[in-house]
C-alpha cells in the first residue's frame, strides 16, 4: 500500500493524499462497488415480509432468475429486447459510417468545425425531447402519415405509435450520434495519404473502405456499437413515450416489479439479467475487434 | 456526368438527408408550438397563436419542477465535480495495476445503462441506511456516473501538465498546500467550469436513473415524459423549444471554449 501511494505522497503530502483517498473510496465504494454487489446479493434472495428478513426463510436462491424462464412473456420481450436492440445498433452503424468518414476524411477543413457542431448540437439536447419530437411525427393525425397518405403510399393513416416499430425507429433517431463521434474520432486519425496511395495504385472504393478504413476505425467502432446497444437495451424513455401495451420493453417490466409490482428482488434480478447482457455485449465487440478496454474508454 | 461529379452529388445528397433527419423533427416539434390546436401537431394548420406560451407560464407544476432540476443540478455539481477531480489527481500518481483497477471501475458508470445504477443506488442505501427515494438518493444516483465524466476531463486536463512546475515550488519551499492551491488547481480550473457545465446538462436531462430514485419528486424531465403521456398539450411543445434554445446556446458556448482551449494548448505544445 505504501508502495503504491509513495508517488502521491511525494507530490501532494500526507494530508491532501488521505482527502484524496477518501473521497475516492467515498465514490468508487459508496456509489458504484457496493451498490452493484448489493443489488446481486438482493437479486440472490426471496421476497420476505420484514419480520422473516434474517430467517430461516432469508436464503440464498436462484428463484428470482427461473422466474425469467417460466414466464414466456417476459422471455419473449426479453429476447425481444435484444434483437431489437441489435437491430438498432446495425441500423445506426451503417447510417453513421458514411458520415463519420465523410467528415474524417472528405469534408473540406474550413467547413468541418461548422458540421461538427451541426451534429454536437443536437446530442446535447435532452434525450425526452428528441424521443417526443418523434411522438409527434408518429402520431396518427401527425405529418408522416399525413406525407404517405398525400403521396398515395397508404390510403389512410395507420397507426405508428405504440408498436416495436416506432420504438425501434425512435430509438435509432435518438442514439445516432453516439454512434457517429466515437467513428468520427477513430477515422479522423487516418493519414488520408493511406487512401490515395491505394488508390494510385488501383484499389477499387469497396477494397480501400475494406482494408484500410474499416481496420483503422475498429475501435471507434466498437465503442458506437457498445453504447448503442447499452442505451437501446437499458432505454426507458423511448418504449414508454413511442410504445404501448403491445410493445413493452425489458426495461419496462423491471419498473412494474418495482413500482407496481413491489417484488425489488425480483426487479433487482432483472436487472442484473439485462447487466449481464450489457456486459456480454461490450465482451463479445472487444473479442469481435480486438480492441481493450482503454481504446473504449478514452 | 462524370463518375467524380456523380459522387459528389450524392455526397451532397447524403449530407442534405442526414442532416435534414437531425434536424426536421425538432423543427416539426418546434412548429407545432405555434399550431393553434389542441393536440402538438402541424398537421392539420389551424392557424398561428402564441398562447401555449401562456398556458406553460402560468402551470405552477412545471415551475416547482424546474425548481427541483435547479436544485438537483447545483448539488450534482457540488458532488460529482469535487470527486471528479479528486479521482484524477489520486489516479494521475497511481501506476501499473492498481491503476488499471482503479480507473475500470471509476469508469464503469459509462457503460451500464442508466436504470441500473438507480435501481442500485435504490437498493444499497434502503437496505444498509434505510433512506428512500428522493432529492438525496437522486443526487447520490447521478453524481455517481457523472462525477466519471469530471475524472475523465480532469484526468486529460493533468496530462498536459508540466509537473517540473511543482518540484521546482516544493524544492523551492513551498508546502504541498501551496503547490496544490497555487499551481495544481489553477491548472485544473478550465477542465473543472467544462465539467460543472456537462454535469448540470447530465442531471437536468436525466430520466433512466433518475425514474428509481426519486421518490415523489417530480424534475423537469420526469415532468415532461408524464406531460406526453397524460396531459400532452402543445403547452410541452413551448417547454421544449425553450429548452432547446438553452441547450444550443449552452453547447455553442462550450464548443468555442474548448475550441480555444485546444487552441491554446496546440499553442503551448508547439512552444
Amino acid at each position: 500500500m505504501r508502495a503504491v501511494l509513495a508517488p502521491a505522497l511525494r507530490r501532494y503530502g500526507a494530508p491532501l493524499t488521505v482527502t484524496l483517498l477518501v473521497m475516492s473510496a467515498a465514490w468508487v465504494l459508496l456509489m458504484i462497488a457496493l451498490p452493484q454487489l448489493l443489488m446481486v446479493d438482493y437479486s440472490l434472495r426471496p421476497m420476505l415480509p420484514p419480520s422473516k428478513i434474517g430467517g430461516p426463510e432469508d436464503v440464498h436462491t436462484l428463484k428470482n432468475y427461473g422466474t425469467l424462464w417460466s414466464n414466456a412473456i417476459h422471455l419473449g420481450i426479453f429476447l425481444k429486447t435484444v434483437w431489437g436492440s441489435a437491430l438498432v445498433t446495425v441500423v445506426t452503424l451503417a447510417l453513421s459510417y458514411p458520415m463519420a468518414f465523410y467528415l474524417a476524411q472528405v469534408a473540406p477543413k474550413q467547413r468541418l468545425p461548422t458540421l461538427v457542431l451541426m451534429l454536437v448540437v443536437p446530442f446535447w439536447i435532452n434525450e425526452i425531447l428528441r424521443t417526443f419530437a418523434w411522438y409527434i411525427i408518429l402520431a396518427y393525425n401527425g405529418p408522416l402519415n399525413a406525407l404517405l397518405v398525400g403521396l398515395g403510399v397508404w390510403a389512410e393513416p395507420v397507426r405508428l405509435l405504440g408498436g416495436d416499430g416506432g420504438v425501434i425507429a425512435g430509438m435509432v433517431y435518438v442514439y445516432v450520434l453516439f454512434m457517429v463521434l466515437p467513428i468520427y474520432n477513430a477515422i479522423e486519425t487516418l493519414d488520408r495519404h493511406q487512401i490515395e496511395a491505394a488508390r494510385d495504385l488501383g484499389a477499387s472504393w469497396i477494397a480501400i473502405h475494406r482494408r484500410i478504413v474499416v481496420p483503422h476505425a475498429k475501435p471507434g467502432i466498437a465503442v458506437g456499437c457498445i453504447m448503442t446497444f447499452m442505451l437501446a437495451a437499458g432505454s426507458y424513455a423511448v418504449p414508454a413515450l413511442l410504445g404501448g401495451p403491445q410493445s413493452r420493453w425489458f426495461t419496462e417490466i423491471i419498473y412494474n416489479w418495482f413500482f407496481e409490482g413491489g417484488n425489488w428482488n425480483q426487479g433487482a434480478a432483472y436487472a442484473f439479467i439485462l447487466l449481464v447482457l450489457c456486459v456480454g455485449f461490450i465482451l463479445l465487440m472487444m473479442r469481435l475487434f480486438r480492441v481493450g478496454l482503454t481504446d473504449i474508454a478514452k | 456526368m462524370t463518375a467524380a461529379g456523380l459522387r459528389r452529388l450524392m455526397t451532397r445528397a447524403y449530407l442534405a438527408v442526414f442532416f435534414a433527419y437531425l434536424f426536421l423533427p425538432l423543427g416539426i416539434m418546434a412548429a407545432a408550438t405555434f399550431n393553434a390546436s389542441r393536440f402538438p401537431t402541424v398537421t392539420p394548420w389551424r392557424g398561428f397563436t402564441l398562447d401555449w406560451f401562456r398556458v406553460l407560464a402560468e402551470d405552477q407544476r412545471m415551475w416547482q419542477a424546474l425548481g427541483t432540476s435547479l436544485l438537483v443540478g447545483a448539488a450534482v455539481v457540488a458532488v460529482a465535480v469535487p470527486l471528479g477531480i479528486a479521482a484524477a489527481l489520486l489516479l494521475d500518481r497511481l501506476h501499473g495495476r492498481a491503476r488499471t483497477l482503479l480507473y475500470a471501475v471509476m469508469v464503469s458508470p459509462l457503460l451500464t445503462p442508466g436504470i441500473i445504477i438507480g435501481i442500485s443506488t435504490l437498493v444499497f442505501w434502503k437496505q444498509w441506511f434505510g433512506v428512500t427515494g428522493g432529492l438525496f438518493l437522486t443526487v447520490v444516483a447521478q453524481s455517481s456516473f457523472i462525477a466519471t465524466y469530471a475524472m475523465l476531463m480532469a484526468l486529460a486536463r493533468l496530462q498536459r501538465f508540466d509537473t517540473s512546475l511543482e518540484e521546482a515550488a516544493l524544492d523551492l519551499g513551498a508546502s504541498h498546500w501551496q503547490v496544490f492551491r497555487r499551481i495544481t488547481l489553477p491548472h485544473l480550473m478550465p477542465a473543472a467550469y467544462s465539467s460543472a457545465l456537462i454535469a448540470f446538462l447530465q442531471s437536468f436531462e436525466n430520466y433512466n436513473t433518475t425514474l428509481f430514485v426519486r421518490g415523489v419528486e417530480t424534475t423537469l424531465t420526469i415532468y415532461i415524459a408524464t406531460k406526453v403521456r397524460t396531459g400532452l398539450t402543445p403547452a410541452v411543445n413551448a417547454l421544449s423549444l425553450v429548452l432547446i434554445a438553452l441547450t444550443v446556446l449552452g453547447a455553442v458556448a462550450y464548443e468555442v471554449m474548448r475550441r480555444r482551449e485546444a487552441r491554446a494548448a496546440a499553442v503551448e505544445e508547439s512552444a
